[in-house]
């Protein structure tokens, strides 16, 4: 039953998300657009793509990536929808994974269509090593979505939550960012992952549990009191 | 064992005393009218019953359980402020999903079914966006129903609804008094709040100035409530 809630409440936001495309189009576009002016500014050179693609990449990820965890729970203000959902017996831990989950559906999404134009702009090769790139793509958007998720819980009502969300998820986001920075940068140059760096893995994967039982835990406070 | 069990319950926004000390018991089958000014308290009363909100100090019950358990909730119908429906999904699209997520089988019979009784079977796959102003609180009202709910939480209900779409709701209360839901309902419509009602509490600054039965005097004259415990005719 409580899976079954979750998924309820993520297909409801994806086919929202699907029928408007308000978050995607928008995350799209600025993604776009910063890559194309760091490809300007930076005019980067291969010996310099060794050293920091990897972080260019998620900074793209963690500024695009706001835009959708922003209307996470914005969408529910509308027409007060949001009283309704905690009026109904879905438990709020519920409510909140099956919002993460919808945001990790589309900040996947957003992050492929990211690396793929991050390769033609920056001439990057990264099928090398795409499973390992996949795996911490994977825990590292999960990282981002359930900070985010909470965060847009926590500034629902605040009138510049557009600009409260970013400046409290981002310094929460610093160490599973540098995990994820340090990683995508050794498998974008062909280091597979092995002892010398498995340890940012366990950051990644740590951070993403803590934070996933921090959520659940303290949803409930912050939407109901 | 009460429908509603009201706590002394305080309700603080900051420092300032929403509620102050309200405690009422509310019987199974009860119609109580939460008549009151605005700013009063009532919406702050409802949203506590619904469990939107929590108490600063006290408690509610509803059937002798804490409001915010699962079971409990599956037996509450809120209708608030809000028509709290997704304008970018179809009118059988948002009943569907609250019925999932009360867990009813059948959901889309359920769902078509009200759409039938409020009147919007021709719209059931119009996007709630392209609805009018009525056509909108009828399917709220189905979205406040479709779960068969015990208990009825009303926060002015009528106000801003068409002729049609209080006929449905009206008709929907009537039924749900028969099947002894319990209702309790915020409104300034005075007589028809009085004329319906079993109770009726008046809030005035935060503290119950009345709460009890229905009186012959109010429905002789509905400003009396006003006049004997707020001290003036208007309602």
């Amino acid at each position: 039953m409580f899976l079954r809630q979750c998924l309820t409440v993520a297909a409801k936001d994806l086919r929202a998300e699907w029928r408007t495309k308000e978050a995607l189009n928008a995350s799209l576009a600025f993604s776009t657009v910063i890559l194309v002016l760091f490809s300007f500014a930076l005019d980067p050179n291969p010996e310099m793509m060794q050293e920091f693609s990897g972080g260019l990449l998620w900074l793209v990820f963690l500024f695009a990536g706001a835009l959708v965890l922003n209307r996470s729970f914005a969408r529910e203000m509308q027409n007060d929808c949001l009283d309704a959902l905690l009026a109904s017996p879905v438990p709020v831990s519920g409510l909140f994974l099956g919002k993460a989950l919808a945001n990790y559906a589309l900040l996947m999404t957003l992050e492929l269509i990211c690396l793929a134009e991050f390769g033609v702009l920056f001439n990057v090769r990264w099928l090398g090593n795409i499973g390992a790139l996949l795996i911490v793509m994977a825990l590292g958007t999960w990282a981002l979505t359930v900070v985010g998720t909470i965060f847009s819980a926590l500034t629902v009502n605040l009138r510049l939550r557009e600009v409260m969300l970013p400046v409290l998820v981002y310094p929460m986001m610093v160490p599973p960012m540098m995990a994820a920075m340090i990683l995508t940068t050794s498998l974008l140059n062909g280091d597979p992952i092995g002892p010398g760096n498995i340890l940012w893995v366990r950051v990644l994967a740590g951070f993403d549990v803590i934070f996933t039982l921090l959520g659940v835990a303290f949803i409930d406070t912050v939407l109901v009191g | 064992m009460n429908a509603l069990e009201i706590d002394t319950v305080w309700k603080y926004f900051g420092d300032y005393p929403a509620l102050r000390d309200v405690g009422f018991n509310v019987e199974a089958g009860s119609v109580v009218a939460l008549l009151g000014r605005n700013g009063a308290g009532k919406t702050t009363l409802l949203r506590i019953l619904a469990g939107l909100s929590k108490p600063s100090k006290g408690s509610v019950k509803i059937h002798g359980s804490e409001v915010r358990e699962e079971p409990t909730r599956r037996r509450i119908g809120v209708l608030g402020h809000g028509i709290s429906l997704y304008d970018e999904l179809t009118a059988t699209e948002n009943l569907v999903l609250f019925a999932n997520l009360y867990g009813l089988k059948d959901s889309e019979k359920r769902a078509h079914q009200w759409l039938e009784r409020t009147g919007l079977e021709r719209v059931r796959d119009g996007l709630v966006r392209e609805f009018s102003r009525g056509m909108r609180q009828r399917l709220a009202v189905a979205r406040t129903f479709i779960h068969d709910p015990e208990v009825l939480l009303f926060d002015e209900p009528f106000t801003s609804l068409d002729d049609r779409a209080i006929a449905v709701l009206q008709s929907l209360i009537a039924d749900a008094q028969k099947r002894g839901c319990t209702i309790v309902m915020s409104t300034h419509q005075l007589r028809e709040a009085i004329e319906l009602a079993t109770h009726v509490v008046l809030i005035r600054k935060g503290q119950f100035a009345y709460a009890g039965e229905r009186r012959q005097e109010m429905l002789d004259d509905p400003t009396w409530l006003y006049r004997t415990y707020e001290g003036d005719g208007a309602a």
